[in-house]
């Protein structure tokens, strides 16, 4: 695979969905240039695709093109457009841009200002696609040494000591089962309820979600003996197991 | 298939290359064929401690450079019989190495012999990071004292990250723990760390604990390694070390206080 000169892979990016309900040119140029006069900088370039399912009227060549013209005239990149499979147009075919299936995703209204209702015909909406990736904790066997750093974006377990100088981090919660004597982050994105815990608390710092502790107040607290750091508000808890 | 040894530590000055020279010696003595390379390039103390400073021609850099062969620059030691030193050069420095280069004379010396010992520079650049990439078996060279004990940490990081073994998945680098320089009076009195602490930081398998004793700045002096002296409890530690590395049991001796009549009561059986 080394010597390809390309990958082939899957991609999802945030489009712009024009969801045209009434097929009038001119009103919605005139309402979709009002809309991005308020936010240029989002619909610069924007991809977009133009849903003709919800049209009732028929839709000529002549007018679909000038839309798109009209859309790229304003800056918008069109990829696409969908239409009800069931009244499909017959001159589908010789569209340039790609026929995309009927969507799936909820869509959500992006509307802010305009609320009359004949403002209403044409609606904007954004689509994001969310990918829900779940993050699975990564297992560690060996110590961990000084000068050494180890982040997992779930959960991280260590099954033998982290030495002074290192640093273990994680998005989610950490485990150490053997002295903690290095530095440990756990919730580094802003995870308020991860937490640590050890088989025998002697770090240097702990810190949960931002908030963190020094080995100084540590030892005022517990300390070479097994524990659990908790975020409740904004301090840090130091509790036995 | 040769075994190849590195003895390192990060930090300076605790005895990488005393215990090159003796445990290679010791290994020798054992009958079977060994080298010791000094990794040191630019340094060169290996073979100072080993008295053959005079017999230097060709050294490493000489080899890996193609300007000498191997039997060129290879020195066979007057007093141990199978034991051979590649010297470091003291015109060059470290980047006169290079990992094909260090690969062919490692490959060349494997044919021939049964132990390559590398001795290793100070630190964790690249002289050190060559003396242990190849390396199966590691020796860490530690004093009771925590920043030695910090240092050695760090090195066995990079063992286990940067060695050939560790890139290439392989069976990581079997790692020891040599204490040296140990003094049970002072541990006595909480001055230095026991051995206990040092393992309890580190976690590996401890190979032996050298007393600190004058016999080894002697034995450095003259030029012999400090394995050969029949009188000094630290050459009979290396022994201990050596038998261990070899997988003999051992117990371990000179952690406790001395008390008086001590070398007496050793050198009158």
């Amino acid at each position: 695979m080394t010597d390809s000169s390309f990958q082939l892979k899957g991609s999802v990016v945030t489009t712009v969905l024009l969801d045209i309900q009434k097929f009038s040119l001119d009103d919605i140029i005139f309402h979709l240039k009002e809309k991005i006069e308020q936010v240029p900088h989002f619909f610069n370039q924007a991809p977009v695709i133009v849903d003709i399912s919800k049209t009732k009227e028929s839709i000529q060549l002549d007018q679909f093109e000038a839309l798109i013209e009209a859309l790229n005239a304003l800056n918008l990149g069109v990829i696409g457009w969908r239409c009800d499979p069931a009244r499909l147009p017959d001159w589908k075919a010789t569209v340039t841009i790609p026929l995309l299936p009927a969507s799936k995703a909820r869509a959500i209204n992006a509307e802010s200002g305009a609320k009359s209702s004949d403002q209403q015909d044409v609606v904007v909406k954004k689509i994001v696609e969310e990918r829900v990736v779940s993050h699975s904790s990564k297992v560690i066997t060996k110590p961990i040494r000084s000068g050494q750093q180890v982040y997992s974006e779930g959960d991280l377990i260590v099954l033998a000591q982290v030495s002074e100088g290192a640093e273990v981090l994680a998005d989610g919660n950490i485990h150490v089962y053997g002295a903690l004597r290095g530095r440990a982050l756990a919730g580094v994105k802003g995870d308020k309820n991860a937490r640590i815990f050890c088989k025998s608390l002697e770090a240097e710092l702990v810190s949960i979600a931002g908030n963190f502790m020094l080995s100084d107040a540590l030892q005022k607290s517990i300390w070479k003996d097994s524990a659990q750091v908790l975020l409740n508000d904004e301090n840090l808890d130091v509790v036995p197991l | 298939m040769a075994k190849i040894i590195v003895v390192t530590s990060g930090k300076g000055g605790v005895g990488k290359t005393t215990s090159s020279a003796a445990i290679g010696t010791g290994i020798a003595l054992k009958g079977h064929k060994t080298v010791i390379i000094d990794f040191d390039v630019g340094l060169r103390n290996l073979d100072l401690v080993m008295g053959c400073e005079r017999r230097v021609v060709y050294d490493f850099v000489n080899v890996i450079n193609k300007e000498a062969t191997l039997s060129q620059a290879l020195i066979k030691d007057k007093r141990t019989k199978d034991l051979f030193i590649l010297p470091a050069s003291q015109t060059r420095d470290k980047d006169a190495l290079t990992i094909e280069g260090v690969q062919q004379v490692l490959e060349d010396l494997a044919k021939e012999f049964d132990y390559i010992i590398c001795d290793s520079p100070a630190g964790i650049e690249k002289g050190a990071q060559m003396a242990l990439y190849f390396a199966d078996v590691a020796i860490v060279v530690t004093n009771p004292e925590v920043s030695s004990v910090r240092d050695s940490d760090r090195i066995l990081g990079i063992l286990q990250s940067k060695s050939k073994r560790a890139e290439e998945g392989k069976e990581p680098i079997e790692e020891h723990l040599l204490l040296t320089r140990y003094h049970p009076e002072r541990v006595a009195q909480g001055e230095m760390l026991s051995v206990s602490d040092v393992e309890d930081i580190l976690a590996i398998p401890l190979l032996g604990v050298i007393p600190e004793s004058e016999a080894v700045l002697k034995a450095s002096n003259q030029g012999t390694p400090v394995i050969l002296d029949e009188e000094a409890d630290a050459g009979f530690a290396y022994t201990d070390a050596v038998d261990r590395l070899m997988g003999e049991e051992r117990p371990l001796r000179f952690l406790e206080v001395q008390k008086k009549g001590f070398m007496k009561r050793l050198l009158g059986g």
